[in-house]
């Protein structure tokens, strides 16, 4: 066939039934025609009607083959092929059960990913007009006193409420935080995910109650108190039984009696792509629900994430410009005092911008979108892998009906229409493949999920499939069919009229170059095989680097209580004596060693840092230090050595001198010598207090403050009973060796037995160091699932060859057994040429591997990509999966019988 | 169409011939292949069309619906340059094929060969 005719076949494919009609219309005239002409010799009209037909032929075969030169079977054809495909997966289960299962696997772990991806990636916020939500946040940082909040670009209240009141930029504005709030019931009491949200916050996102009312702005206004609270869909059906009456029941909420005043409908789980909502208030009631600490007048709490809608045409360069001309008037009437007096200038030239945000705020999206992608690409390869067997197997199956299809080739039948046939053929396995591949999607998707929640934080990820992966799956299950199908179909139907003549005996014509392919792939999955067993060592081992770096403190049965003393509304300077007081009491909890106050623990991913220099020095010769709030005994409790100098001690009061400890770290940076001890140290001014002097009492070994990952910083901790500004909430470490469950219920015993208004939480730090390292523990794992996987599609492609490759050469082997080769012999050389395709498709993995492996270098940790360990690990690995998979047909081509092999020829 | 290629697409070449003299229609070109071979070859008429079909994908001819003498509308087909040019290497291909024929075949008799 020239080139012409595929390209005009193509063209036909896409305007078939009108060359259908054309065609119909075209034989009937000829009909019509000869009629005329038969009429016209004087023939009688019944007879000039059935001799035109004669000449004619058979109408529809002619129409039938006419149709088969533009490339189209007709449907009745096709259905033919399925039902033949369907038939052929009944007739061989084995085949069709490892198909099937190779396909599900496949597609299933692609679909997975791909469905995580989409949802947090993808998909826009489940609001109205998505496209023009917008994110504000300050320009720059540099500047900015006071808290944090939350992870995500955040205002604090005065801002917010100018640029409510004052905007013209946006056409609508809204602002909200996530927060948990307690909730009681009964004498049990848990916190819910809660959201502030502003008055219009639901009105502009467009959400609508399903029962009830949503907040307005007249819900949001100065002195709201604790008034009222809408509850989420999922939140109503589950606590509140989707009661249709539950409007005006009563929820205790931070011992607040409030009543529900709507429900928001089902399609609306909040803001956030990664967490969904239980309750929202209004931002105007933050200082109610929460006794210390009025935000709503605080211009360095920085805790409202402020969203605006773009105007209709309006372009987020537009919007941009217009936050810069607002900002100077924002920031000067937002300038409260709590503002530290040194960072007011930079507060007055702030400026404010917007970006786009059509998906909401995700941290969810922001740590696992990039570990995602490249776990999609692994699980491509596994795909690939996948196919390559499939080929291999329709390779066999090709070969067993070589006879048939040159039969038909020979009788006329063209390629096309039985490569065409052979496709459809496996569309009943495509099809299977695909929808349990579908279902495993969703189950790997919800053990997803569940691999990245941490304790206390629930993660909520929409997995309902959407267009976008329904239409993902339908593309790979069809592209994989392609691949898998249209190679054997090809080589199946490519041989030359003579070839087929001759293709008598399944050993001969033909055969060879077919047998070549097979290697070909089997080659190739190794050689990819060799990639996802690399990566799965680089990411396995770095995981393990990151568990087994020393952090400089003890993991092992240390448990962190949170104890609540906000409920006994204490004045700032009682706080410290309670605080000293309910620690006291876990102290004396039998079965606990040691216990401390501390204000960050480690590696929570919390952090304080301040510049800090030498008394008596320039402020500019200092450089920025971590900063940790510790009490008595935390050393001891964690296990880190003091290398000099003393602990903190019941000495250390508010009005003694001012003692910090250090670390080695800061004492190398501070560059006074070995023993930093006696040094005093001025720290720079903090939103709580003035700029300070400190003298170092101690130091002690480093360890990690933020994360696994950083080198040793320089820390400096400072004493709790010397703090200025205490918090209600005492964090505390707890080393014990009891069971957590006997543990936690002592101490809860010991505490709120004896103040009821404690609210107590516990934590396992061990565990919490592991969460720190979920996205790690994603690839680690993933990618180890991949590896396996490959290795064993790469197992049952290379038996299936080997296997052939016995069978095709019995007749060798006999007479070669005959001649005297002993079974070690038959058995070493099958094994020698599998080792040899092994060592094939290794070499050729190595330069992808080698690529692929840079590509991953930045998520590795303490392990180089070109690691040669790694490498020769996996390479032997895939060489012993290999000779396992080839010694059970090699042990059969050693128990070849050349008698019984050479009577068969 | 079986039996058409298996006489090596003589009837390809039979249509292209008869599209030298001008357009026609599919039964004119039937009866053309008639009255030149005077009646030797029985063309089956229904086996013409899938040769039309793969012909003008090949390029050689085009076609375009048109009015029959009868005012009946048919389509005709015309020959391309392509088309002429493959006319004249099939002719002579065809000649060749003759030649080798009758030169096996001189000792015998003429007959039919499957």
């Amino acid at each position: 066939m020239s080139w012409r005719r595929h390209l005009a076949k193509l063209v036909a494919l896409f305007r078939r039934p009108k060359t259908v009609d054309e065609l119909q219309e075209e034989i009937l005239v000829h009909l019509q025609m000869e009629e005329q002409e038969n009429l016209e010799s004087g023939m009688s009209p019944a007879e000039a009607r059935y001799a035109a037909l004669r000449r004619f032929g058979n109408v529809a075969l002619a129409e039938d083959r006419s149709r088969e030169m533009w490339g189209w079977n007709g449907a009745e054809t096709l259905w033919q092929d399925i039902r033949f495909g369907l038939r052929q997966l009944k007739r061989s289960p084995g085949f069709t059960a490892v198909a099937v299962l190779t396909l599900a696997l496949g597609i299933g772990a692609n679909t997975a990913i791909f469905q995580l991806l989409d949802a947090v990636r993808l998909r826009s916020l489940p609001v109205s007009n998505p496209s023009e939500l917008t994110v504000v946040r300050l320009a720059d940082l540099p500047g900015r006193r006071g808290s944090q909040e939350t992870v995500y670009p955040a205002l604090n209240n005065p801002l917010w409420e100018y640029i409510r009141d004052h905007q013209s930029v946006f056409s609508e504005v809204l602002a909200w935080s996530p927060t948990n709030l307690g909730i009681t019931e009964g004498d049990h009491e848990r916190l819910l995910q809660g959201l502030w949200v502003s008055g219009d916050f639901f009105k502009v996102l467009g959400v609508q109650p399903v029962i009830g009312r949503l907040f307005s702005s007249a819900d949001d206004q100065p002195g709201c108190g604790a008034s009222g609270v809408v509850v989420s869909y999922a939140f109503w059906q589950s606590q509140l039984a989707g009661d249709p009456h539950a409007i005006g029941r009563t929820l205790t909420i931070g011992r607040h009696p409030v009543p529900i005043v709507g429900v928001t409908h089902a399609g609306f789980t909040g803001p956030e792509i990664g967490h969904s909502f239980d309750v929202a208030v209004p931002i105007c009631s933050q200082s109610a629900y929460w006794r210390d600490g009025n935000w709503l007048n605080s211009s360095t709490d920085w805790w409202l994430t402020v969203m605006g809608r773009l105007k209709t045409g309006d372009s987020l360069s537009m919007a941009n410009a217009g936050l810069k001309s607002l900002s100077s008037a924002a920031f000067e009437a937002s300038l409260r005092q709590d503002y530290p007096t040194e960072n007011i200038r930079d507060y007055l030239h702030f400026e404010l911008a917007a970006d786009s945000a059509p998906g909401g705020v995700s941290w969810l999206r922001d740590t696992y979108e990039n570990p995602l992608w490249m776990l999609l690409g692994l699980a491509a390869v596994v795909l690939l892998i996948a196919c390559a067997n499939l080929a291999n197997l329709m390779l066999a199956r090709g070969s067993a009906r070589v006879q048939e299809l040159a039969l038909r080739l020979s009788l006329g039948a063209s390629q096309r229409r039985l490569i065409w046939q052979l496709l459809w053929e496996s569309f009943p396995l495509i099809l299977l493949g695909g929808a349990s591949g579908l279902l495993l999607a969703g189950a790997l998707g919800n053990a997803l999920v569940a691999l990245l929640s941490r304790q206390g934080d629930s993660l909520f990820v929409n997995l309902h499939p959407d267009w976008r992966v329904l239409g993902f799956t339908a593309l790979l299950a069809a592209l994989t069919t392609l691949l898998f199908g249209l190679v054997p179909a090809f080589r199946a139907t490519s041989l030359a009229p003579s070839e087929a003549m001759n293709a008598g005996s399944p050993r001969i014509g033909g055969m060879h170059e077919s047998n070549g392919l097979r290697r070909m792939l089997v080659v190739t999955q190794v050689a990819l095989s060799l990639v996802l067993v690399t990566g799965a060592v680089l990411f396995a081992q770095s995981l393990a680097n990151l568990r087994t770096v020393d952090t400089g403190f003890r993991e092992d049965s240390i448990v962190i209580a949170w104890l609540d003393l906000s409920q006994l509304r204490l004045p700032v300077a009682r706080r410290l004596i309670a605080r000293k007081e309910t620690l006291d009491l876990v102290r004396y909890v039998p079965g606990v060693e040691a216990a401390s106050e501390v204000g960050i623990v480690p590696l929570s991913g919390g952090s304080i840092d301040n510049r800090v220099w030498a008394e008596g020095e320039d402020r500019q010769s200092g450089s920025d230090s971590n900063f940790n709030w510790i009490g008595e005994g935390y050393f001891k409790t964690l296990g880190t050595p003091f290398l000099a100098g003393r602990d903190f001690s019941e000495q250390d009061s508010p009005n003694s001198p001012k003692v910090a400890i250090v670390n080695e770290e800061f004492a190398r940076r501070l560059g006074k010598g070995v023993n930093p001890v006696g040094w005093r140290i001025r720290r720079e001014a903090t939103p709580h207090e003035p700029e300070t002097v400190f003298e170092i009492v101690g130091m002690v070994k480093n360890s990690k403050y933020r994360d696994l990952r950083e080198k040793f910083a320089p820390i400096v901790y400072l004493c709790v009973s010397q703090d200025q500004n205490p918090n209600p909430i005492e964090q505390v470490v707890i080393q014990s060796s009891l069971p957590l469950p006997i543990l936690t219920s002592r101490i809860k015993q010991a505490v709120v037995g004896k103040r009821l208004d404690i609210d107590v939480e516990f934590r396992v730090f061990k565990t919490q160091i592991q969460e720190s390292l979920l996205p790690e523990r994603l690839m680690a794992v993933l990618s180890g699932f991949f590896g396996i996987l490959a290795a064993l599609l790469t197992a049952v492609g290379l038996y299936g060859v080997i296997s052939f490759l016995v069978a095709r050469r019995t007749h060798e082997i006999g007479i070669r057994m005959a001649l005297g080769a002993g079974k070690r012999q038959v058995l070493s050389s099958v094994l020698r040429e599998t080792l040899m395709l092994t060592v094939l498709g290794i070499g050729t993995g190595l330069p992808i591997t080698f690529i692929v492996a840079r590509l991953i270098a930045s998520m590795l940790f303490g392990i180089k990509p070109s690691d040669p360990v790694a490498l020769l690990f996996a390479a032997f690995a895939l060489c012993g999966v290999s000779l396992a998979a080839a010694y059970i047909p090699a042990r059969r081509a050693a128990k070849v019988d050349p008698m019984v092999a050479l009577r068969y020829e | 169409m079986d039996r058409i290629e298996l006489v090596f697409g003589s009837l390809d070449m039979l249509i292209l011939r008869t599209l030298r003299w001008g357009a026609t229609h599919g039964h004119g070109i039937a009866k053309s292949i008639e009255r030149m071979s005077e009646d030797t070859l029985k063309v089956e008429h229904g086996s013409l069309y899938p040769a039309l079909q793969r012909l003008q994908q090949e390029g050689w001819i085009t076609a375009e619906w048109g009015v029959s003498k009868n005012n009946q509308r048919a389509k005709y087909y015309r020959l391309t340059a392509l088309g002429r040019r493959q006319l004249v290497s099939e002719t002579s291909r065809w000649e060749r094929f003759v030649r080798a024929v009758t030169g096996v075949l001189r000792p015998a008799e003429s007959e039919e060969s499957q």
